[in-house]
């Protein structure tokens, strides 16, 4: 009943759906499984109206439509719940679930408050929760607001004739497992009304829900996998199936790692985020965190940087037990952070080259708080030399620059400032092959000079083919450990294995 | 300004949208001292007094020019120190209170050491900036310690101020008459009073801070990303804490000068400076949000605002209409220098 057609999207510099053929029968449950950026979020969008198609069609029943936003798509009955807890905490839970469509309760301007109890409630039911309507919604616990964003998107049915096409994102990732077994039970029931589509990086629970399942990667859909016949291991391999080239990743470069311990974690954990996590990085080495989204694998960083304070265990930098967590004492002990988003917490848009480079050590290039600009300037030269830094002077303002360019900056702030344990979040993400070549150079010069890197990869293949160790990370605790040496490095079917 | 025009890359096109917000300000200002003399210039056709434009204008004179000056000065010391407030991406509305409590403070302790700089008496001038530098800390502390929002935490301390001052002088009236005190009024050289350059050589000091020191530095980490200021290692409570206390000082400075203005402290010497050095940095461009702009912009921020007040004297626009205008401006200026694209929602 809902089918799209060699639907086409491309951003700048990405083409994030190449002409992907899908397809939702009446009552059936799709599945949808794909690597981080293999374009799952992207074809979600396109569903449910928040991206507007470059190419192909979008078919309801045969009839050919387009949404120019998420409401239009809701009134042809196309409604998400997000993976994102989208309901407005201090709101109360009727508000919430009526939220946009208060007009049938309305008299006369004023809210009747007892018909949105009673509608409410009805709605509440179609999803086994005995609440009250009137609870404000952050009372409540995180499985009981999926079934609210469940119960809300469920309205549809009162609203819409017709069949409805309801998007779950990640639905489980909050749940334990009998909210997942009660949560999915719900979900088979409701079939007689609705289509499912359904996408978890878990993938036993995609295989033991769908009617069928769409693989993607790289923008494009792989393979369609009946129920009966879909199998982890074949769909796993469809999943990352691409060549990992040696030459790409400067393996040839790669060099055993020192004795030297850099940093030390021994049993820490940090709260819900990760558990029990001990390893040790040596000077020369690689250390590369490999998870799934919300694995722990972010959190595990911002603990070596100071931003994450563990609740127990032991970590030790470069011989010293580390008492206070913060990004100060961190950058004192060597640390260098570069994030994920270079915009937020990358560079300084707005400032220029070597003002972004001096950020983090300023003491070094002032006397009493006066700064030596010639001092700056002439470090900035020279870091704009050594990495070939692509920018008309050092007065130009960073925010100008190209990604891979605002990355070396980040790069040289660290370095020049003698930091020599990195870490690098997603370096990567967002850089074209060229750039992503110059990031995988200045990772192996970092490791000829002595220091110590840990790498949250953007893809599987990165990790495989940058590091020395590789540790699986799979709900905050760590699930294998492999060894990369050059030439005996492990598979990507491995890591997978591990993760999901 | 100089400097960072030097640093503009050569673009392609020479009218780009950045360059234009950049030179708009100085832009309306020549506008403005160009067109309140045609008004002028009209107003006396009218009246069958014709004169030559500009040459025979009473705004476009060195006399009216002073005139300008003595009224910018005070707030011009005002509006740099909210300026490293704003940079920072904070606000600070508690310019009122300190501005009165450092001019009464500073008056008694004038008054009761001497009475003349040449006692120490003079000690009164340091002792007020103290004050001032100890508001802006407390203000700070409430703000990063209790971790409240600046607007609020500044507006309170304000009131606190007004308080104080009336708490201090009962509603009185201090009159500072020693002769070398108010010379910097009465004192000219080259036709301006001493106490614009009083305010040049603050506004050098300044931009001398905002562009030379780490503190300056950490002002525009802070505002163009607090969040990767913390990550760089900065100690971003630290800087706040010294940015509220620096602007406390520069509050005093306008105090002292608007004590040496008028010769006279009271609970009233701060009033109407909130409005002024805001709006005076606002319309100079600097970025209400953080991370752009400067002490510079300022500067022609406040000689917007001034030469429309005083311009609108000349003419003889009645006051609520200054007031009105300069509202407009305000918003004018906002849109203006605002990219609506990139901001989604605005509390």
């Amino acid at each position: 009943m809902y089918e799209l057609r060699k639907v086409d999207k491309k951003f700048p510099g990405v083409h994030a759906l190449k002409a992907v053929d899908f397809k939702v029968n009446r009552g059936e449950i799709v599945g949808l499984v794909g690597e981080n950026g293999a374009g799952k979020s992207t074809l979600m969008k396109v569903i449910y109206g928040a991206y507007q198609p470059d190419g192909g069609t979008v078919t309801i029943d045969g009839t050919a439509v387009r949404f120019q936003n998420p409401r239009q798509a809701m009134e042809h009955g196309i409604g998400m719940v997000f993976q994102e807890q989208s309901l407005i905490t201090n709101l109360t839970v009727m508000e919430n679930i009526f939220l946009g469509y208060e007009a049938r309760f309305v008299k006369f301007g004023v809210i009747d408050w007892k018909a949105m109890a009673e509608a409410a409630r009805k709605q509440l039911a179609k999803v086994k929760l005995d609440i009250n309507p009137a609870t404000v919604t952050s009372e409540l616990s995180f499985a009981q607001r999926q079934l609210i964003e469940l119960a809300k998107v469920l309205t549809l049915e009162e609203r819409i004739d017709g069949d409805l096409v309801i998007l779950l994102d990640e639905p489980t990732s909050v749940l334990a497992k009998e909210e997942v077994d009660l949560l999915f039970k719900l979900v088979r029931e409701l079939t007689n009304r609705a289509s499912f589509i359904f996408v978890s990086h878990r993938m036993d629970e995609v295989l033991d829900l769908s009617d069928r399942v769409y693989v993607m990667k790289d923008g494009e859909v792989v393979d369609v996998v009946d129920h009966d016949a879909a199998e982890v291991d074949a769909i796993q391999h469809k999943m990352v199936g691409r060549n990992v080239d040696k030459e790409y990743y400067r393996e040839q470069k790669q060099q055993p790692y020192g004795n030297e311990v850099l940093v030390s974690f021994d049993a820490v954990s940090a709260g819900q985020r990760y558990k029990d996590i001990s390893f040790d990085l040596h000077r020369g080495e690689v250390l590369c965190l490999v998870g799934t989204e919300g694995s722990g694998r972010e959190a595990i960083l911002r603990t070596v940087f100071g931003l994450q304070t563990p609740t127990s265990g032991r970590v030790t930098i470069k011989g010293q037990p580390v008492s206070s967590f913060n990004a100060r004492s961190s950058v004192d002990l060597g640390v260098g952070y570069v994030p994920r988003e270079r915009k937020v917490e990358g560079i300084v848009a707005g400032m220029n080259v070597y003002e972004n480079m001096t950020l983090s050590q300023m003491h070094n290039y002032s006397t009493a708080g006066v700064l030596k600009t010639g001092a700056e300037k002439s470090l900035a030269r020279s870091w704009i030399e050594r990495l070939a830094i692509k920018t008309p002077n050092e007065n130009k303002d960073c925010g100008g620059l190209s990604g891979g360019n605002q990355q070396k900056v980040v790069l040289a702030k660290w370095r020049s400032g003698g930091s020599d344990i990195i870490l690098l979040d997603h370096p990567t993400r967002g850089l074209d092959i060229g750039a992503k070549e110059d990031v995988y150079e200045m990772i192996r010069a970092m490791c000829d000079d002595g220091a110590g890197i840990i790498l949250v990869a953007d893809t599987l293949e990165e990790a495989i083919g940058l590091s020395h160790t590789i540790l699986v990370v799979k709900d905050g605790q760590f699930q294998k450990r492999f060894d990369g040496r050059p030439g005996d490095k492990p598979s990507l079917y491995d890591l997978v294995h591990h993760m999901i | 300004m100089a400097d960072t025009m030097a640093n503009a890359a050569p673009a392609a096109r020479f009218l780009t949208r950045d360059r234009i917000i950049k030179w708009a300000p100085l832009l309306v200002l020549g506008v403005l001292i160009l067109l309140f003399p045609f008004f002028e210039w009209l107003e006396d056709i009218r009246a069958g007094e014709a004169h030559a434009y500009l040459i025979d204008s009473r705004f476009f004179s060195i006399r009216n020019a002073a005139r300008i000056g003595i009224a910018a000065a005070p707030a011009l010391m005002v509006a740099i120190g909210v300026t490293f407030i704003i940079i920072m991406g904070s606000i600070d509305l508690s310019m009122e209170g300190t501005v009165s409590v450092c001019a009464v403070v500073f008056a008694f302790a004038f008054l009761a050491w001497g009475g003349t700089v040449l006692s120490w008496a003079w000690l009164a001038i340091p002792a007020a900036m103290l004050v001032g530098a100890a508001m802006g800390f407390i203000n700070g502390l409430v703000h990063v310690k209790l971790k409240i929002p600046s607007f609020m935490a500044s507006l309170a301390m304000g009131f606190v101020g007004t308080g104080l001052a009336l708490l201090l002088t009962g509603g009185d009236r201090t009159r500072v008459e020693d002769p070398i005190f108010r010379s910097l009024l009465t004192e000219r050289w080259f036709n301006f009073p001493v106490m614009v350059y009083v305010a040049l050589a603050f506004l050098l000091i300044a931009w001398f801070i905002q562009s030379r020191t780490t503190l300056g530095r950490n002002f525009y980490a802070v505002g163009g990303g607090e969040e990767l200021a913390h990550a760089s290692g900065l100690n971003v409570e630290r800087v706040r804490l010294m940015g509220f206390t620096l602007a406390g000082v520069f509050f005093a400075v306008g105090a002292l000068l608007a004590v040496g203005r008028i010769g006279i402290a009271e609970t009233a010497t701060g009033n109407n400076f909130m409005f002024v050095s805001i709006t005076a940095v606002v319309v100079g461009g600097t970025a209400l949000w953080g991370g752009i702009g400067g002490v510079w912009n300022t500067l022609v921020g406040v000689l917007i605002v001034s030469v429309i007040n005083n311009g609108m004297v000349v003419i003889g626009l009645p006051a609520y209409v200054q007031d009105a205008v300069l509202g407009i401006l305000v918003i004018l200026a906002v849109v203006l220098s605002t990219d609506r694209r990139s901001v989604s929602f605005v509390k």
